[in-house]
């Protein structure tokens, strides 16, 4: 009864967010739009990422890795095969990011804890450097530009003049599809027989061995998964910043993702959705406010670990059930 | 034949021979008390039968075959199944969820991606009725990690049922429990494994327990057996008697 009501509760909440964000460009100036956009495009890279760090006890220090590989396979492909359809990009982007999540996944799995997130940002590393080095494909630290890309199999299309402002709005609701497919298809896995396994390995590993699971094995499907949200993440990315350099492989990217699920909350589903919205603002704001913004972000994460291990979303629940505990008294 | 039997098996770390040249045997149906002083070798045995450890010498039979080079996850599909000394179990998951995920890997099931762990009624409900048989029936929806520590000694005795394993060994099911928990966990645990006609081997420093519940009884000390045979048979073997009995034999 009582999951009922939450799982009522959770609905409308849900309903009314979405009925909220669906009327966003039309009450809020393009920028913010923008804005939101990159936020639910994070979102979404968090999301993945936290399959690993909420749901199976990893934590990668390399999912810039597959963030910049999904961005790069568009550029790329642009540059090198003139593709121009957002749907094909999708199709290549997150193929090439579970390729190589595949690869790196099978290296990784084999060990845990500062092991396995050492070597997650090592391998990311290597990537960087590619991007880096190989000028003459990657065009180095210039990066690769791309045209705003077609939507919807090539019936909307963005030329002339004021392309730039219809392409935003639409785009913005094409990104919104993607969030919310990524976020039912996120928590089905989740709570999924596989999900569960995930998170009995990430509970005591050598209990679930010794029940007869997979550790290794799934740890890999997980790190395939993650890595693909992730690669999604940064090819629904590409088109709004309009270029691509080394800089979303490099390590500290890495470390942002990390940043932004921690603040909202990695022990809760939602929680690192709020973290890479409100960190996308948190980061926009503080770069616009002080050219001392990297020691503004990282006042917020040192208070964030001390004080609120639980995240934004944590301390919310807490309260909330702090409030439910009072009203019943 | 026996179900499980153990040849001539040796395990050692470093100059210290754990487990030296024991022929073990578990016959179907029977409920076993291997049992031992601290260091005797009891739990090396079934960390080398369940494939936590792997032994230098010596072969591991189990219905017939050899499983010594069997991973862990062959040896439970065979019918192999363990419970742990410190209770192991998923803590942040609902006592319901430890129990249907070893139901879930019973049945091949833990692949499924695309549908609802909850919204299987079938393991939901089997998992519901194991709970009830270990007498935690209104603790399915409880955080494992939140149950009192009978309860959690019962629940992790319950994960490695619900594999319904042929052989099932519990290390030290009732310690850290008081007296009148101790007698209520072994009453469940001897009932359920009768009902569920399986084998069990209980892993127990306890003498009263041991007498009280085992049909047979394996005594070992300093990595070898001392003793096999009935529990008055055993009681009454003066090499028990004195290495572990403090020389005082048992009521």
């Amino acid at each position: 009864m009582m999951q009922n009501t939450s799982l009522r509760s959770a609905t409308i909440a849900g309903f009314s967010i979405l009925a909220g964000l669906l009327v966003v460009p039309f009450i809020l100036d393009p920028y913010q739009t923008l804005l939101l956009t990159y936020g639910l495009v994070m979102a979404i890279a968090a999301l993945g990422f936290n399959l690993l760090l909420g749901y199976t006890g990893l934590l990668s220090f390399g999912h810039s890795a597959y963030f910049g590989a999904g961005a790069y396979a568009v550029a790329l492909s642009a540059k090198y095969l003139g593709v121009t359809s957002m749907e094909a990009f999708i199709a290549i982007g997150v193929l090439s990011t579970a390729l190589i999540a595949a690869v790196f996944g099978a290296i990784c799995v084999r060990h845990t804890k500062i092991f396995f997130a050492i070597l997650a940002m090592a391998l990311s590393q290597v990537i960087w450097t590619l991007a880096y080095k190989l000028y003459d494909i990657t065009n180095g630290t210039d990066g690769l530009n791309i045209p705003f890309p077609t939507l919807l199999g090539g019936s909307m299309e963005f030329v002339g003049s004021g392309s730039y402002q219809r392409f935003v709005n639409a785009y913005y609701f094409y990104v919104i599809g993607f969030f919310i497919a990524a976020l039912v298809v996120m928590w089905v896995i989740v709570n999924s027989p596989f999900g569960k396994v995930l998170q009995s390995i990430r509970d005591n590993d050598v209990r679930a061995e010794f029940i007869g699971m997979p550790v290794k094995l799934y740890r890999w499907f997980a790190f395939i998964i993650s890595g693909s949200f992730t690669g999604l993440a940064g090819v629904l990315w590409i088109p709004l910043n309009r270029h691509v350099t080394p800089d979303v492989l490099h390590w500290p990217f890495s470390g942002e993702i990390v940043f932004m699920t921690v603040l909202g909350g990695f022990k809760s589903f939602i929680g690192p959705v709020v973290g890479a919205l409100f960190f996308n603002y948190l980061k926009t704001y503080a770069i616009a406010w002080t050219e001392y913004w990297q020691m503004l972000l990282g006042i917020v994460l040192v208070v964030l670990v001390i004080a609120l291990p639980t995240g934004i979303v944590g301390i919310i629940s807490n309260l909330a059930s702090r409030m439910r505990a009072g009203g019943k008294q | 034949m026996a179900l499980l039997e153990t040849r001539q098996l040796v395990k050692s770390f470093g100059e210290n021979r754990a487990v030296d040249g024991v022929n073990f045997t578990v016959n179907e149906g029977e409920l076993l008390a291997l049992i031992g002083s601290n260091g005797a070798g009891k739990t090396t045995l079934v960390n080398l039968i369940s494939a936590f450890l792997h032994p230098d010498e010596g072969e591991i039979l189990f219905k017939g075959d050899n499983i010594n080079e069997w991973s862990p996850s062959r040896r439970i599909q065979a019918g192999i199944a363990r419970s742990f000394q410190l209770v192991s179990l998923f803590d942040d998951l609902s006592a319901r969820d430890n129990v249907a995920l070893a139901i879930f890997r019973r049945d091949n099931k833990i692949g499924r991606v695309t549908s609802l762990a909850a919204a299987d009624s079938a393991v939901s409900d089997e998992a519901d009725d194991i709970m009830g048989r270990f007498g935690l029936v209104d603790k399915g929806d409880v955080r494992a990690g939140e149950l009192a520590h009978g309860e959690r000694k019962l629940l992790d005795v319950a994960v490695a049922f619900a594999l319904s394993p042929d052989l099932l060994f519990l290390d030290e099911p009732t310690s850290g429990v008081n007296t009148r928990d101790k007698n209520q966990i072994m009453d469940t645990i001897s009932n359920v494994v009768r009902e569920g006609n399986m084998s069990a081997v209980i892993i127990e420093h306890d003498m009263d327990v041991v007498f009280t519940y085992s049909e047979r009884i394996v005594a070992m000390h300093h990595g070898v057996i001392l003793a096999d045979g009935k529990p008055e048979d055993v009681r009454r073997n003066p090499d028990v008697i004195e290495n572990m009995l403090g020389g005082v034999a048992p009521d």
